[in-house]
């Protein structure tokens, strides 16, 4: 089976030739590539053959991993990730145990130097690594021996791209992202709690087509899907911008629809694709839903303040202790200079 | 630590702490300030409302004047009126506001808010304009003028700057924006943008006085 090419293996699974052009094309307009580069996409994708991945899962939620198995239809990304030779994944895998690892070991002397390495979930390196393991051998151990034989690294999540929820504070584990780990391989961050499967398949395509990874930002992520803020292309913005905002889950404002921002929307902050590309094969996304963008693809989302709390207001802990003690402190510094002018003063005039 | 969250934290919670620390501080020395004993015969007991009435008349121009200082009456009403509706009628400013004091009032649409923002930077760069090239302005202004007038400009600026984006991505640009109000808050009570408070207290002092001896307020 991995001797096939993708496009064999998803004609056999009844994907059309018409269905997997539309894939390439829609996958380069995602990547935002010229019209061009859909034949790029088709001619390579088709030619392919079978590409390893191997999927390691750390200190995460299985999340992310819901969220791309989780389609209510066999959509045609479902299909390329079963043409994907997926030859480790703790949880999609049948093997267990020795055999899972055996399984994996396997792998990466199979295409060694040449799989991709897809990970979810963070790092923990408190205790010597152990706060994780996985068959007795700690996650950081894991990561290092897999990835030094990987083409590319997808961290998938924001807890593989950032830390994330186990990195949050006071990171009991000492949770770290992959990169903070791994300095000398390619690495694609695809962050979100989870993200949006459309994205990793877009990736994953980009990579075997091109050879290389996408365009990425500052943070590592593809900029195609990272590239605009959630605020800038959210269909709530011209409430915005007409000062129309709903002031709690309930009122008026809610149900027509308006401007989250008031209630902590993160969207103006937050880089996502979510408000074009949705989720449920583009049925909604959170905001759509009613509830305002909580941040989750951006670095330290949870320890950003409250998720209901707007962004214009300031994230401090015990602010009245503070700016009471320093009013108290002004007043007092205020009471002494009047005194000492009054003393100065009654000085001048009794010279006189 | 990034920018926007050093900015929204640590930045603003000791710039508030300034800010406060340095109003009570200036308002405190002037209010318990020795005052000299006026023995004359007032002409009026009460003078409450001679303090309040030039509170309010000396917003006013006076005819005399109104023609040769026009355009420094106009840039100073747009520029005033406009860093109010900037500052308490845009929508996120109103709940940085509310965040803090629990209080909350109806604002303006954003669009427009824009707009006000655009005019009000206009009229400060034409007010910079006119303190450097004219003669006598120039002469009387000194290190606080031209600073305060930068630190009241730059939040001006940057917000217009993170609204468009331009320059850089909106979390630097907003990031910015909260450090530039840092810095005016904590220059606010040490320098002549003092005034925005102290003239409540020197305009009601000579009105007070100028009821006392029963001159016009």
């Amino acid at each position: 089976m991995r001797d096939k090419t993708v496009l064999e293996l998803l004609q056999a699974r009844g994907v059309s030739r018409r269905g997997f052009l539309k894939f390439c094309a829609t996958t380069a307009s995602l990547l935002a590539l010229p019209p061009s580069a859909a034949a790029a996409i088709a001619e390579t994708l088709g030619k392919t053959r079978r590409p390893s991945v191997i999927w390691l899962s750390f200190q995460e939620c299985t999340g992310c991993t819901e969220s791309l198995t989780r389609a209510h239809l066999p959509t045609i990304e479902s299909l390329i990730f079963d043409a994907i030779s997926l030859d480790y994944h703790h949880t999609l895998q049948a093997a267990s145990g020795s055999a899972a690892e055996a399984a994996r070991e396997e792998a990466m002397k199979a295409a060694w130097g040449q799989y991709v390495l897809v990970v979810d979930g963070s790092i923990p390196l408190g205790e010597q690594g152990y706060y994780s393991a996985i068959a007795g051998v700690s996650n950081l151990e894991m990561l290092k021996e897999t990835a030094a034989g990987a083409a590319a690294i997808i961290n998938m999540g924001t807890c593989a791209a950032y830390g994330g929820i186990p990195q949050a504070n006071p990171n009991p584990t000492g949770a770290v992202p992959v990169s903070a780990i791994i300095k000398d391989k390619p690495i694609v961050n695809v962050p979100g709690c989870p993200p949006i499967p459309v994205v990793m398949t877009s990736v994953v395509a980009h990579y075997l087509t091109f050879g290389a990874v996408p365009e990425l930002d500052h943070l590592g992520r593809p900029k195609s899907f990272y590239g605009d803020t959630i605020h800038d292309r959210c269909y709530r913005r011209p409430f915005y911008d007409q000062g129309k905002f709903a002031t709690s889950f309930d009122d008026e404002g809610a149900r027509n629809g308006w401007c989250l921002y008031q209630l902590g929307c993160k969207g103006p902050t937050t880089y996502n694709a979510c408000a074009t590309v949705k989720w449920n094969d583009g049925t909604s996304f959170p905001i759509q839903s009613g509830h305002g963008c909580i941040g989750c693809s951006e670095p330290n989302f949870w320890d950003k303040g409250s998720f209901y709390q707007p962004l214009s207001a300031g994230i401090w802990g015990d602010r009245q202790a503070t700016l009471g003690t320093a009013a108290v402190a002004g007043a007092a510094v205020g009471a002494v200079a009047a005194a000492s002018t009054r003393i100065r003063q009654q000085h001048a005039s009794e010279e006189k | 630590m990034d920018l926007i969250d050093f900015a929204r934290g640590p930045a603003l919670q000791w710039s508030l702490a300034l800010f406060i620390f340095g109003i009570a501080w200036r308002l405190i020395g002037v209010l318990l300030l020795h005052r000299k004993v006026d023995h004359s015969l007032p002409r009026h007991q009460d003078t409450t409302m001679g303090g309040v009435r030039l509170i309010f008349s000396r917003m006013w121009p006076k005819p005399e004047f109104r023609q040769s200082n026009a355009v420094h009456y106009a840039l100073s009403y747009t520029f005033h009126i406009g860093l109010f509706i900037v500052i308490f009628l845009f929508r996120p400013h109103m709940l940085f506001i509310r965040d803090l004091t629990g209080l909350s009032w109806p604002t303006l649409p954003s669009g427009f808010v824009y707009v006000i923002g655009a005019m009000t930077l206009a009229t400060l760069v034409a007010m910079l304009v006119r303190r450097m090239s004219h003669p006598v302005l120039k002469m009387i202004s000194n290190f606080d003028d031209y600073f305060s007038w930068a630190v009241t400009a730059l939040p001006v600026a940057t917000g217009l700057l993170a609204v468009s984006h331009l320059g850089a991505r909106y979390e630097t640009l907003l990031a910015l924006h909260i450090l530039s109000v840092c810095l005016l808050l904590v220059w606010f009570p040490f320098g002549k943008l003092m005034h925005a408070t102290l003239f409540v207290i020197s305009r009601g002092t000579t009105g007070a006085l100028f009821e006392r001896k029963g001159a016009s307020t």
